[in-house]
């Protein structure tokens, strides 16, 4: 429904997103590099954080890709002769997060000025001379990911200027836009071509999921510690993810929730207990008015 | 790299990392691939996801450690033992490759009668002199055969870092002198490896090297099952075995076990040898070293210089394609000095440079420190934060008159002489430091033409896109217009001195405002030409009488028929998975070395499933899916006739064709200081005794005993040894680039690792009282330094002879400079190095650590000297004798 690419009729492309593997993943976040190097993004600060190798801790306004790792006392596969041999099994978990491009996109939902808006690839995108840093979609999102990029905190502060824009920022939302320029070109988004081992992959939707499915059927049958998919089921709380993962745990493991569901889902049970409320109000107010008079 | 060199023919990476994708088996050893080689990596992951193993043994658990199907935790500075366990069990449980090692190695060769080895010596090997702490080889060679060097000099042939090419031996027409093809003789290579192995039983590895007894066998077994006709098995390695006192044997221990399984030569096979930058490679095949000419020819010596005959003598081998090595020598002079270089004066030979000791970098910061060099040109390399023991590095660049350095950005380098970590502690002041530092600014790899020589002896061609900023310039540039000014300076001279310099060849096209000279006009040069200025295809074409001109022999062909083979560019999905057509690999664009090995002696490939080069009877030559290796009409049944020399002289069943005998070599009988085979030694500094010897450490390893700036911890068996209980390993990471040039500078690389820090286990935080994200200090005799404290599980304890111990884990990008700073790991290392190639061992030393920050400014030199004062008295307590010093052999 609201990925709505058949509104534009003849110029709708099939759904493209993104299937990120992360069995294959190493770790190296040319993702977040090669997201930062096209899309002329801030640095996001210099903070040692001390949790395993991320330093990028989430995703935000200044950080459109983020690998997560998480080291655990687990085994990486539950049989054979090399899990047995482990005494103190160890794995080290690995796992680009990026923006989901739902389905039903809270953000794009609540946004009152049309900034974000549903491109003809069926991703979800903010239109950076458009937004007006109103900050709607900012808690509309159930991911966290859509952020408002902060201004200076104080006049000593180096401002956060980007040299093409030539101004100051900027109190705008910004997210992952699935590189809509690069689509348009006929390339792929910048993380996923960077990505060595491919664990990043990028296609139409459709394709993606089959072929996650039998990915994830293979790693089954060798025992993988915890495989599953997150986000390629489209009757969740979003409709599915145009950008979907395989994980090796929880999803609360890498930092995501477990079961998403856009807020603006509720809406039309919260309209219709405000038209009930509205009704009882007018109702008691009539019977005040108009009931007691003898 | 002399010990792939010695063993195979050739100094270089024996495969290529697509190939890795064949394998059944990759172990990932003294290397961080997934960290460290990214790109290179994805063949591995290929090969995981085929159904291959892929082990990554290691003292640290890494990215690479999370992507592989077993990771095996040692403890640093254990290899040898691990690895010798694995020869040891090859040959106990024989699960050799019969046909392979009997027909295609030197197992059947027998060896002199007075060869004595360590088992038998107690760690040292026969030949030892404890005066001159070097080794005599006489007793290692071949039963039979003399040692390769000029008649009547001492020197005892071409050793160290001139061995990338072992240069074979002195064998006529290609066959050692005595044999024995049941390997049953006594002192064969077989028989004496055995014993020599004998040792190392699993229990042993488990002890020296802190791993299970069980993992060791699953290992051992894993690689022996994926080897054979239908399987191969390959190695990965990096600086994370080169870096030891050891390092040139340790790649020694992977040679023996490639040639014992037969994975050498084959499709999935091999040792990978991982370097560290874009083209290192390519430093090497024409070198920023020292020693060596262009192409692995020796650089001449003063001690037994007799002009270019007697130079072509000690060069050329009888057989193998060494024989050639005259027309290798005569075309690259030709290219130097052109026309000046007439057959009448020998081609200008007594123009080249000679040299008359070790040369090496950190001979020449030694000498710095005694004020005895003048001026240093510092090119790509920040020897301030990058080379081990920082401090004496600096002090040493504060005694030179002037320096330049060359760089992207002001690196610690050019900035030591105001703000480095001796000026904070007051030790230097600028005022009083005599040198005069000139920065040059470089342009980046984006803003020239030029090739990249890549780990795999491919050289890729880039194209500038953009031009540089300001005056920003490449080397190719700099050093070009260096050369112009000089000579215009030298242009009047009539001393003979300048001669060379006057007719040296300086002629390059120039292009731009920049006058940038032509890259594809210096690779032209390289290629070299024949006498009607037409570019030569193929180093076969080379020839001695001056009618060929040749910048480095392996590289020509890269510009055959005028065409720039390294600027090929067709994708791999556009061909066969070789891709011959994407740029240009040396020598002669084989991408597989050996791999007349991929065929059994007969010419058939050894099973369907690993075929790779076969002999075509029908039309009598060898053909498939490589360049072969290997003469391209020479039958596999040709034996050579007893006059025949050079190529001529290797047999059609011999692989090895740079080895005068064609065979790969398990016993090194020449080339390497430290023995004809590897053997564990602990590291320079270890809190560990030797469990095989009495000879603790490597004798022949390189010590600065009287070098003040390069005091070492006390070791195992000595008073003080408490105070460095540690064993030290330092490390890169995806994030930073070596010395932290290219990357500590850049806000996107500096956000994602932007702090120095020390990786522990949670069991040594606790002993040692450190906080997870707060300080620690970490301490040797070099320095102190700080860090912020990761406690990870991934950094195990070792239970080693019995005792646990922890290891303590270092990053070594950070110095004072840059958009992120941090303590300078290699501050903490020492400078006792590898014997062959002079490499420091900064992958096992000895540490302590504290927790908090460490003293600052003046108050850091005191805490040192006072640690110090310490150690030695202890030391004087109760200290340490080596056989190496007093034992004859």
């Amino acid at each position: 429904m609201s990925t709505a690419v058949e509104s534009y009729g003849a110029d709708a492309k099939p759904r493209m997103g993104f299937f990120t593997d992360t069995t294959i993943c190493i770790g190296c976040k040319a993702c977040e590099v090669a997201c930062k190097e096209w899309n002329l993004i801030p640095e996001d600060g210099r903070l040692w954080t001390g949790e395993s190798y991320d330093n990028t801790s989430a995703l935000g306004a200044n950080s459109w890709r983020h690998v997560a790792f998480v080291e655990q006392r687990k085994p990486l596969k539950l049989d054979g002769e090399v899990a047995a041999l482990d005494a103190e099994p160890l794995r080290w978990l690995m796992e680009s997060d990026v923006c989901k491009h739902c389905t039903h996109a809270g953000c794009l939902d609540v946004c009152p000025t049309g900034a974000l808006f549903r491109t003809e690839f069926g991703t979800v995108v903010v239109q950076e001379d458009v937004c007006n840093g109103c900050g709607y979609c900012v808690p509309a999102c159930p991911f966290g990911v859509i952020d408002k990029r902060d201004l200076p905190r104080s006049p000593d502060d180096a401002p956060l200027a980007l040299p093409i824009f030539g101004k100051k920022e900027d109190g705008r939302v910004w997210k992952c836009t699935l590189c809509y320029d690069r689509l348009k070109g006929g390339h792929e988004p910048a993380c996923a071509k960077s990505c060595p081992t491919d664990s990043i992959q990028f296609g139409e939707l459709d394709e993606l999921r089959e072929r996650a499915d039998k990915r994830l059927e293979k790693l089954r049958a060798e025992h993988w510690n915890g495989a599953r998919l997150y986000g390629n089921d489209p009757d969740d709380g979003v409709g599915g993810f145009g950008a979907f993962f395989l994980l090796l745990d929880e999803p609360e493991v890498y930092g995501l929730p477990p079961d998403p569901v856009v807020p603006t889902a509720h809406l039309p049970k919260l309209w219709l207990n405000t038209a009930v409320a509205a009704a009882a109000l007018l109702t008691g107010i009539a019977v005040s008015f108009f009931g007691g008079r003898e | 790299m002399p010990s792939l060199g010695t063993s195979f023919g050739r100094g270089g990476a024996t495969d290529y990392q697509q190939d890795l994708m064949n394998s059944d088996c990759i172990t990932i050893m003294g290397s961080n691939m997934a960290e460290n080689h990214p790109v290179g990596f994805q063949w591995v992951l290929e090969a995981r996801e085929r159904g291959a193993e892929v082990v990554h043994i290691d003292p640290r658990f890494t990215r690479t450690s999370a992507m592989s199907t077993k990771y095996i935790g040692i403890r640093a500075g254990s290899d040898i033992a691990f690895l010798g366990g694995v020869v040891n069990y090859i040959l106990e449980n024989d699960r050799w490759f019969h046909e392979y090692v009997r027909t295609y190695t030197n197992a059947r060769v027998i060896i002199d009668d007075a060869y004595v080895d360590t088992e038998e010596a107690d760690g040292l090997f026969s030949g030892w002199d404890p005066e001159q702490g070097k080794y005599d080889a006489t007793t290692w060679q071949y039963k039979g055969m003399q040692v390769h060097g000029s008649g009547g000099s001492p020197e005892e042939g071409v050793k160290g870092e001139q061995s990338h090419g072992s240069h074979g031996g002195l064998l006529s027409h290609g066959d050692p002198p005595e044999e024995d093809w049941d390997l049953e003789h006594p002192r064969c290579v077989f028989q004496i490896l055995k014993r020599h192995y004998a040792r190392y039983t699993p229990e042993f590895v488990a002890e020296t090297c802190g791993c299970t007894v069980e993992e060791f066998l699953w290992y051992a077994d894993t690689i022996c099952k994926n080897s054979g006709r239908e399987r191969t098995g390959a190695f990965a390695y990096a600086v994370g075995w080169t870096q030891h006192t050891t390092g040139v044997q340790l790649i020694r221990s992977a040679a023996i076990i490639q040639l014992l399984l037969g994975n050498m030569g084959r499709p999935g096979g091999g040792i990978m040898a991982l370097r560290g930058h874009a083209s290192i490679q390519g430093s090497t095949d024409i070198p920023t070293l020292y020693n060596i000419l262009p192409g692995y020819l020796v650089m001449p010596h003063t001690e037994h210089y007799g002009g270019l005959q007697k130079y072509i003598e000690r060069s050329t081998a009888p057989a193998g394609w060494w024989g050639n090595a005259d027309a290798y020598i005569v075309s690259l002079l030709k290219a130097w000095w052109g026309p000046a270089a007439t057959k009448e004066n020998e081609f200008c030979f007594s123009w080249l440079p000679r040299i008359d000791d070790d040369n090496s970098h950190y001979w020449t910061v030694q000498q710095m420190l005694k004020g005895k060099v003048k001026g240093y040109i510092v090119a790509g390399e920040n020897p301030a934060v990058g080379s081990a023991n920082g401090r004496a590095q600096r002090l040493g660049l504060a005694q030179l008159d002037w320096l330049v350095v060359r760089d992207l950005v002001e690196i610690e380098t050019a900035s030591f002489w105001y703000d480095s970590p001796e000026i904070e502690s007051g030790e230097l002041r600028t005022e009083q430091i005599p040198t005069e530092v000139f920065f040059m600014p470089a342009s980046t790899h984006l803003e020239k033409d030029g090739s990249f020589t890549n780990t795999q002896r491919l050289l890729q061609w880039h194209f500038k896109a953009v031009e540089p900023k300001e005056d920003c310039r490449s080397e190719l540039w700099f050093y070009y217009h260096l050369g112009k000014k000089i000579k215009e300076k030298l242009k009047e001279s009539q001393d003979p001195k300048d001669w060379p310099v006057q007719h040296l060849t300086w002629e390059y096209g120039e292009q731009g405002g920049n006058e940038e000279p032509s890259a594809s006009d210096v690779l032209r040069e390289i290629n070299g030409y024949d006498d009607h200025g037409q570019l030569l295809a193929a180093y076969k074409l080379l020839k001695a009488d001056g009618s060929t001109s040749c910048g480095c022999w392996i590289y020509c062909g890269a510009y055959a028929d005028g065409k720039n083979m390294a600027a090929r560019k067709t994708p791999h999905w556009e061909q066969t998975y070789t891709a011959l057509e994407w740029a240009w690999s040396w020598p002669a664009n084989r991408r597989l070395l050996y791999n007349r090995a991929s065929a059994d002696p007969d010419g058939k490939a050894w099973s369907d499933r690993k075929e790779l080069v076969w002999w075509d009877a029908e039309q009598k030559k060898w053909t498939g899916h490589d360049t072969p290796d290997f003469d391209e009409e020479k039958p596999p049944d040709y034996v050579p006739p007893d006059d025949a020399k050079g190529p001529d002289a290797i047999a059609g069943n011999h692989p090895f064709i740079m080895q005068a005998d064609g065979l790969g070599w398990l016993y090194v009988p020449q080339g390497l200081e430290d023995g004809p085979l590897p053997t564990h030694y602990e590291p320079h500094e270890s809190p560990f005794d030797n469990p095989l010897y009495s000879q603790r450490a490597n004798p022949r390893r390189q010590q600065n005993k009287d070098l003040e700036e390069d005091p070492y911890n006390p070791v195992a068996g000595e008073g003080g040894s408490e105070l460095f209980p540690y064993v030290v390993t330092t490390y890169r990471l995806t994030e930073h680039h070596t010395a932290g040039g290219m990357t500590r500078f850049t806000p996107y690389l500096s956000e994602l690792q932007p702090q120095m820090f020390v990786e522990v286990h949670p069991d040594l935080a606790r002993e040692r009282g450190l906080e997870h994200g707060g300080w620690a200090t970490i301490v040797t005799m070099r320095s102190a330094i700080e860090a912020r404290v990761l406690v990870t599980d991934r950094m195990r304890p070792m239970k080693v002879n019995g005792a646990v111990r922890h290891q303590v884990g270092l990053p070594y990008h950070w110095g004072q400079r840059g958009l992120v700073t941090g303590g300078a790991a290699n501050d903490l290392a020492h400078m006792a190095l590898d014997p062959n190639v002079h490499i420091q061992e900064v992958k096992a030393f000895t540490c302590d650590i504290r927790p908090g920050r460490r003293p600052r400014g003046p108050k850091l030199a005191q805490f040192m000297d006072e640690l110090r004062a310490e150690a030695r008295a202890a030391r004087a307590t109760a200290t340490r004798h080596e056989p190496e010093e007093t034992r004859k052999t």
